[in-house]
């Protein structure tokens, strides 16, 4: 299991290459990546605020979690924080396990988590303003799914 | 005294990332009474707690938790990562 939160970039190709060559026998190896997106055009930057200590320590607690509850062989959680510029990568997750099935959930239960629970905060730059962007409901309804 | 740590726009609002604090509150709730009535900036900022949410030593709290033995408090809106 391993847990990074940098400001620095990152390759989302090479890290998976290396989760998975760390990974040998397990069977299934699902990532997801997330990047910044600049739906109109207008993005200078985002930027991306974190409590430190308290977000590596809920990000090892999530995927100690997501670990027992789908038997994951490994998980990998990197997520930046600073500036960074539109199609920058933001974050990655990995999650390897016997079948796909767990992978699969795995994952998408480590981004449920992360996108509500872990405490990062974004915010917009464009044409110099900035806007702190808002929590989605459908985020929340995306984390309860997992608690029925 | 206790250590309060605001992030994002409250951060902003308020206008510093942390401050010590001699506190009497029983409770979270209790804690942002008291911030309220000090200055308007932070009687703004806490105007709609539903807004908010507050973490007590890095876990993850609601605003009826008790403050014994609570060293560090922080305050923040709703978290948008990934």
């Amino acid at each position: 299991m391993r847990v990074v939160v940098q400001d620095a970039p990152f390759d989302p190709g090479a890290e998976l290459t290396a989760f998975s060559a760390g990974s040998a026998g397990v069977g299934a190896v699902v990532s997801f990546s997330g990047i910044v997106r600049d739906d109109h055009g207008d993005l200078d930057a985002l930027e991306i605020e974190h409590y430190p200590g308290m977000t590596e320590r809920a990000l090892t607690q999530q995927a100690k979690t997501a670990m027992q509850r789908f038997g994951l062989a490994d998980v990998l959680v990197i997520h930046r924080y600073g500036r960074l510029a539109p199609d920058e990568p933001i974050m990655m997750v990995a999650t390897a396990a016997a079948h796909r099935r767990a992978a699969f959930q795995g994952s998408e239960f480590m981004m449920d988590y992360l996108k509500s629970r872990a405490p990062f905060w974004k915010k917009e730059h464009r044409a110099g303003q900035t806007e702190w962007v808002n929590a989605k409901l459908s985020d929340e309804d995306a984390l309860m799914r997992w608690h029925r | 005294m206790i250590e309060i740590l605001y992030f994002a726009w409250l951060r902003e609002r308020i206008g510093i990332p942390k401050e010590t604090w001699m506190t009497e509150a029983v409770t979270v709730a209790d804690l942002v009474d008291e911030l309220r009535a000090r200055e308007e900036r932070y009687a703004i900022a806490f105007e709609d707690i539903s807004s908010l949410r507050v973490a007590l030593d890095q876990e993850l709290s609601s605003f009826d938790a008790p403050l014994s033995g609570v060293r560090e408090v922080a305050f923040f809106p709703p978290m948008t990562g990934g």
